[in-house]
């Protein structure tokens, strides 16, 4: 049953995204996800982009019946919580982290525990940035002596290009591993890279979530279950995965092509 | 030891994964096949595209779970290569089917006749669609359909029974009149449930159904009545999760043991782990074959 968590702050991100600050205690695990619910709308997974002693914050993203709904949240509103699930990342020092669009709230939990890597964060343009002003999240990177590159589609801030290009020419033989998330054409593209370098890759994933434990089947990837084999996936796990960066399942079950279901997803 | 028959069928194991649990592509169903069920069903597939009920559609809750899923299904003749790929399930293969009509069961059984699964189960047993359990819980209704559908199946039909009816042996022995090859019961038990602290339902449909440990003795009751009313054999299911559950689903009456709810409390790997009991249970009880427990 779910845990009830009251919004103690809301903050707006980017212009198709905002943080949520929730109050509780949770255990967690680097990269699983939880269940948020929001009464009479809607359920879904969330990463947790923060997570402190008595509080936590998810970052969501605009889009589909959440929009409407999160503009109209209030502060002391209550959300339903179940979770968190999943298995998640293994943080390995000296490691490339690569972060596309809202992929980077799964990836702040991650940089709190490796030391010397390098952050690789892109977006379209400089406003969906996600944390670009977030003065914690700088203390954060310097104290583990990491580093973080940002890149743009259109060049409005930091290198003009994807992510995967920078990688490409970050990406040598002292890279422990390579952790992604964001767009899953985009973690193909990682995946492809770290297995042509021979370099261990771990990805976190996203298919449609009902039940978020294992037994309905909505989120099947080739023989795996993304919510509890996964979100994050090695690169042992993903070189069998026959639906990775082709296929995933809407809501009916119906197996389309990638870009359909992200497509169905944002409407 | 464990090795079964089943309207004909041969099994190495009598568990099977029920409806509606890992049951949506032929790739999980082999995992769950490879996990040693004996044999798998797949999600219930229907007449035309539907997207199911929103979330929460599933939730844990103590001893069990609760859903209204609310049978999302692609629709039968919109399933791409799965349907084709059947023949790839390395166990025996059961067919979930449902509709709103008569019209719509007798359509889909007979589309699958060639994909050849190796039994064709009829979910007349949803709580919850809003008119998902008129079937079952009517004899007259369920007699028609399951004469209408036999009619066009050269597989043996077996139609999967609810629990939220008075007379699930009468529903049984029309089935069995009308020629019906099993009987499948129980399906999940109707239940609204509020969330305490809310004071909103649980689940966004406002109403599910509950299985698991929870709903065990109702399904044990539910087949010993079944089994006193027919003659054809039953795959017994509801809360079983251990060799014990399932040795004592079997004296109920049941020849195979389904397993749903069971994959969340143990893994994927509950029917190893089951069949690694069973036998234990057996050697210590002195059974040679699972036919001798009675
Ligand atoms: C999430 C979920 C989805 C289900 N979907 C179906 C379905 O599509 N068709 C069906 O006949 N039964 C469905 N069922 C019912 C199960 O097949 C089974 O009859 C019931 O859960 C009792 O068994 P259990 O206690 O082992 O789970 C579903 C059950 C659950 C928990
Ligand atoms: S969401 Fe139900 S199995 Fe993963």
């Amino acid at each position: 049953m779910q845990t009830i968590h009251k919004i103690k702050k809301i903050i707006r991100e980017t212009p198709k995204s905002v943080s949520l600050i929730l109050d509780g205690k949770i255990t967690y695990q680097l990269g699983q996800f939880i269940m948020l619910w929001l009464p009479g709308v809607d359920e879904k997974p969330f990463a947790i982009s923060y997570l402190d002693k008595d509080e936590f914050r998810v970052t969501i993203e605009e889009k589909g019946n959440f929009t409407k709904a999160i503009s109209n949240l209030i502060i002391g509103t209550q959300i339903g919580l179940r979770g968190p699930y999943g298995h998640g990342f293994e943080p390995k020092d000296n490691s490339i982290i690569v972060a596309g669009g809202l992929g980077m709230a799964p990836a702040i939990e991650l940089i709190k525990k490796v030391k010397n890597s390098t952050i690789i964060q892109g977006a379209k343009s400089k406003e969906f940035l996600l944390y670009l002003n977030d003065e914690n999240l700088t203390k954060l990177i310097e104290k583990n002596k990491n580093k973080i590159v940002h890149c743009t589609d259109d060049g409005s801030f930091g290198i003009r290009g994807f992510t995967t290009q920078v990688l490409k020419k970050l990406i040598n033989k002292q890279t422990k591993t390579v952790y992604t998330c964001g767009p899953e054409v985009m973690i193909k593209k990682v995946f492809e890279l770290c297995e042509k370098k021979k370099i261990e890759c771990q990805a976190s994933l996203e298919r449609m979530m009902k039940c978020a434990i294992g037994v309905c089947g909505s989120c099947v990837c080739g023989d795996q279950l993304v919510c509890k084999d996964g979100p994050v996936f090695s690169s042992e796990q993903l070189r069998k995965m026959k639906d990775f960066g082709k296929y995933a399942r809407l809501k009916s079950g119906k197996k389309v092509a990638l870009s359909e279901y992200f497509s169905y997803r944002d409407q | 030891m464990i090795n079964t028959t089943f309207c004909k069928i041969e099994l190495q194991s009598p568990l099977v994964l029920a409806s509606g649990i890992l049951g949506t592509s032929v790739d999980i169903m082999n995992r769950v096949a490879e996990n040693g069920a004996g044999a798998v069903t797949t999600k219930s597939i229907g007449p035309i595209e539907r997207q199911g009920h929103n979330n929460p559609s599933v939730i844990e809750i103590e001893n069990g779970l609760y859903n209204a899923v609310g049978l999302p299904t692609p629709g039968y003749l919109n399933m791409g290569d799965e349907l084709k790929r059947w023949k790839e399930i390395k166990v025996p293969l059961i067919a979930s089917v449902y509709g709103s009509s008569i019209r719509d069961y007798v359509h889909i059984v007979e589309y699958l006749q060639k994909y050849k699964p190796s039994i064709i189960e009829l979910n007349i047993s949803c709580p919850n669609k809003d008119d998902g359990m008129m079937f079952g819980a009517s004899p007259r209704l369920t007699s028609q359909l399951v004469r209408a559908v036999k009619a066009v199946s050269s597989i043996p039909i077996m139609p999967k029974l609810t629990p939220n009816c008075d007379n699930i042996g009468r529903i049984a022995k029309e089935c069995e009149k009308s020629g019906a090859d099993a009987i499948c019961a129980i399906n999940t038990v109707q239940k609204t449930i509020i969330h305490p602290e809310l004071k909103v339902p649980l689940l966004a449909y406002g109403k599910g159904g509950i299985s698991g440990p929870i709903i065990r003795e109702i399904a044990l009751e539910k087949v010993k009545e079944i089994r006193e009313a027919v003659k054809i054999p039953i795959l017994g299911l509801g809360g079983i999760t251990t060799g014990e559950d399932a040795i004592e689903m079997l004296k109920a009456g049941a020849t195979l043991v389904g397993i749903g709810s069971g994959v969340y409390s143990r893994g994927i790997d509950i029917f190893k782990k089951v069949n690694e009991e069973i036998k234990q249970i057996m050697k210590k009880e002195g059974y040679k074959t699972l036919g001798e427990i009675k």
